[in-house]
């Protein structure tokens, strides 16, 4: 069982919301592994879009990506490409 | 007690009635206990309302991308994503299990957990990802609950409807008959509602913020559409005023309507076009019930607008095959895009501040920008396959730009006879005049022009030097000033000596006083809003153009405003009593010292900025 982890600080304008967050449940939806997202100490489930919404992600902040799975580096590299752009 | 709210004019005319608010729906969710042989029961019916909503939302999704012809779908796209998460789902299984009670009850307390804890974070973007998660858990419950989708607006009687907002859905069902009027809380000019009350021809105010908070279900209201005034619990005089205005309105559209088929002819057999100005689609019902022969405006800017990207050229195109085909025989003719300066590059929506009419916008934005440019005419190219449409460059200032256009337009011709797509090779282009060294420069410009339309709307600013916008001189505007009828006879006498034709689509064509001086002087076409078709036609049929010769004549000698205002006044009086005796009392409100509402004509021009909106 493959682990990555990741630790990536947000940039888009909008944060971890709205389209940003769609777009990053749709891709995290893609992989076999399980995504983990951790803010501020609080775990959310990558692959479900209320998680993600609930743990309030703002530009600037810096989460955690852990995932878990065959495919677990794609899903990092992939989410991490997301999370670079403004 | 009587009160005022504003909001935006968004369709013209006049409504009187009772107010009924249009309710929220709201469940009675039961709870019951469940066996254990119940649960994959209950957890199938949570999978079937699951699929079912998923179904009911990508129609939906389907229909308004079909129709509404803007990125509005997508936000259908967050709601699919809300109905698969497995949080969601996962939570709501797992708590059937342990609390063994019915679904529908623990999926509504699931929802209203993550809604409560979304609705803690202070962030702009989320409070509208709230509103989808909503709107979507109500769709669910409602197939949980097995409650066929209800109709908001079962009408039995005559009422204004007042909602927070419109849906597509919710305007789609009501019945035209029993909606006097509409206002709401939420909306631009450009709305769908706006959209749909001028289709609908439903006097319309938007964007009041306030409506819902402050008119109660059976209240009395005005509904001013022309105006954007609501008024709420009137006094009985004013309640007078309003009706005496509502009936006169409701005469004029009767009395006009009869002749509605009948050509614009005066009776000694001098045919002009009388064409509308519209922006959306949809209000092309409208032109041909009010006996329009064409449009003679088609103005494109709010499609451009209340979206995140600029339209394809095939989203362009759809629109313009659809208003060619169904306005056939007759033409459209389509401005190119009016709008521009650096708000609109960025896509920023700064109400309220649209490019100055003396900056960068309309054919300089374009001439600087001919990706944009071309996208436009490219696809209105293409549409000329389906029917007689015409292309009109606005804010045309000299023969240079004329020619650059058109060497642009070239280009997409090229571009698109490389691709292998048919167009009107002869396809007519015109030029707004509008500008005054335009007018000035008439007799260059109809060397290569094929036609004129007037836009006096923004002539007479630049000439009189006014911007009706700002209260201080919007009193100078006057159509009636000795230099408007001079330059515009100037215009009309070069197009004429060039051999092509001229109309007017400014507000000026749709004023029945200025109607017999336009038609005395040559004008070939007069476009205007719909409903004003039927009154100046009238006017056409009732007078002859000799006479109509003869008041220009007499007008163009005079020195004042005010002469001119009284004299244009009492020809149109003296023609009406004359022909038609029983429509004379139809032009009250007409005579210059008139502070009555008719004076007031539907002002459909975006670029008066006097709207909050755009």
């Amino acid at each position: 069982m493959a682990f990555a982890e990741r630790k990536i600080e947000v940039k888009n304008k909008v944060g971890l919301h709205a389209r940003p967050a769609a777009l990053f449940v749709q891709t995290a939806n893609k992989f076999n592994s399980s995504i983990n997202v951790i803010c501020n100490e609080i775990s959310a489930d990558g692959k479900s879009i209320i998680g993600i919404l609930m743990l309030g992600a703002n530009q600037g902040t810096t989460i955690i990506i852990k995932a878990e799975g065959e495919d677990a580096q794609l899903a990092i590299a992939e989410l991490e490409k997301l999370l670079i752009e403004e | 007690m009587s009160r005022v709210i504003r909001g935006l004019a968004a369709a013209s005319g006049i409504g009187i009635g009772p107010a009924w608010r249009a309710g929220k729906e709201d469940f009675i969710i039961p709870k019951n206990k469940i066996s254990e042989e119940d649960i994959p029961l209950q957890i199938q019916l949570f999978t079937d309302s699951l699929i079912k909503t998923r179904k009911e939302i990508k129609d939906l999704q389907r229909k308004i991308s079909a129709e509404m012809q803007d990125g509005k779908a997508e936000i259908f796209d967050a709601h699919l994503l809300v109905l698969e998460d497995r949080m969601l789902v996962g939570e709501v299984v797992s708590r059937l299990k342990e609390e063994r009670l019915n679904v529908a009850f623990v999926f509504s307390r699931v929802l209203k957990k993550y809604i409560e804890i979304l609705s803690k974070i202070e962030d702009q973007y989320l409070k509208e990802r709230i509103s989808d998660i909503s709107d979507v858990g109500k769709r669910i419950l409602r197939h949980l609950l097995n409650k066929s989708h209800p109709s908001r607006f079962d009408l039995k009687e005559k009422v204004i409807v007042i909602a927070h907002d419109l849906s597509p859905s919710d305007t789609a069902t009501m019945h035209k008959k029993n909606v006097i009027a509409f206002v709401t809380d939420m909306g631009g000019k450009t709305s769908h509602t706006a959209i749909m009350a001028k289709a609908m021809e439903i006097p319309a105010v938007v964007g009041t913020v306030e409506a819902t908070s402050k008119i109660e279900s059976g209240d009395t209201l005005i509904v001013d559409g022309s105006s954007g005034l609501v008024i709420i619990n009137p006094d009985e005089e004013t309640l007078r005023a309003y009706r005496d205005e509502e009936k006169h309105l409701r005469g004029i559209a009767e009395a006009f309507i009869c002749d509605k088929d009948l050509p614009a002819e005066t009776c000694d057999r001098h045919r002009v076009e009388i064409t509308a100005n519209i922006e959306f689609p949809e209000e092309v019902g409208s032109v041909k019930l009010h006996g329009g022969e064409g449009i003679g405006l088609y103005r494109t800017e709010f499609f451009y607008m209340n979206r995140k990207n600029l339209p394809t050229e095939q989203e362009h195109y759809e629109v313009y095959k659809y208003l060619a085909e169904s306005i056939r025989p007759h033409q459209a003719t389509i401005r190119t895009l009016d709008l521009g300066g650096d708000k609109f590059l960025s896509r920023v929506q700064v109400p309220g501040k649209m490019e100055s009419f003396l900056g960068w916008r309309a054919i300089r934005f374009c001439l600087n920008h001919p990706d944009i440019f071309k996208t436009q005419l490219r696809a209105v190219l293409r549409a000329s396959v389906h029917g007689d449409l015409r292309l009109m460059y606005p804010m045309i200032s000299g023969i240079e730009e004329l020619r650059q256009a058109n060497e642009i337009l070239e280009e997409s011709k090229k571009e698109l006879r490389a691709r292998g797509i048919a167009f009107n090779e002869n396809i007519k282009v015109g030029v707004m005049i509008e500008v005054p060294s335009a007018a000035t420069t008439a007799d260059i410009l109809a060397q290569e022009a094929d036609f004129f339309s007037i836009g006096t709307n923004d002539l007479i600013q630049y000439s009189l030097a006014v911007d009706r916008t700002n209260e201080k001189v919007a009193h100078l505007y006057k159509p009636a000033h000795p230099a408007v009828l001079r330059i515009v006879k100037h215009v009309i006498d070069a197009a004429h000596k060039a051999g092509i034709r001229v109309g007017m689509c400014g507000e000026m064509a749709g004023e029945p006083n200025f109607a017999l001086m336009l038609l005395g002087l040559g004008l070939d076409e007069f476009s205007m809003p719909a409903p004003i078709i039927p009154r100046i036609k009238n006017i056409i049929r009732a007078a002859s153009f000799e006479e109509a010769q003869a008041v220009a004549n007499e007008a163009i000698k005079l020195s004042t405003c005010r002469e001119v205002e009284e004299f244009v006044h009492s020809e149109l009086k003296r023609v009406i009593k004359k022909r038609k005796g029983d429509l004379y009392n139809l032009y009250k409100g007409t005579d210059p010292d008139s502070t009555g509402f008719w004076s007031r004509v539907p002002r459909a021009d975006i670029h008066t900025g006097k709207d909050k909106d755009h």
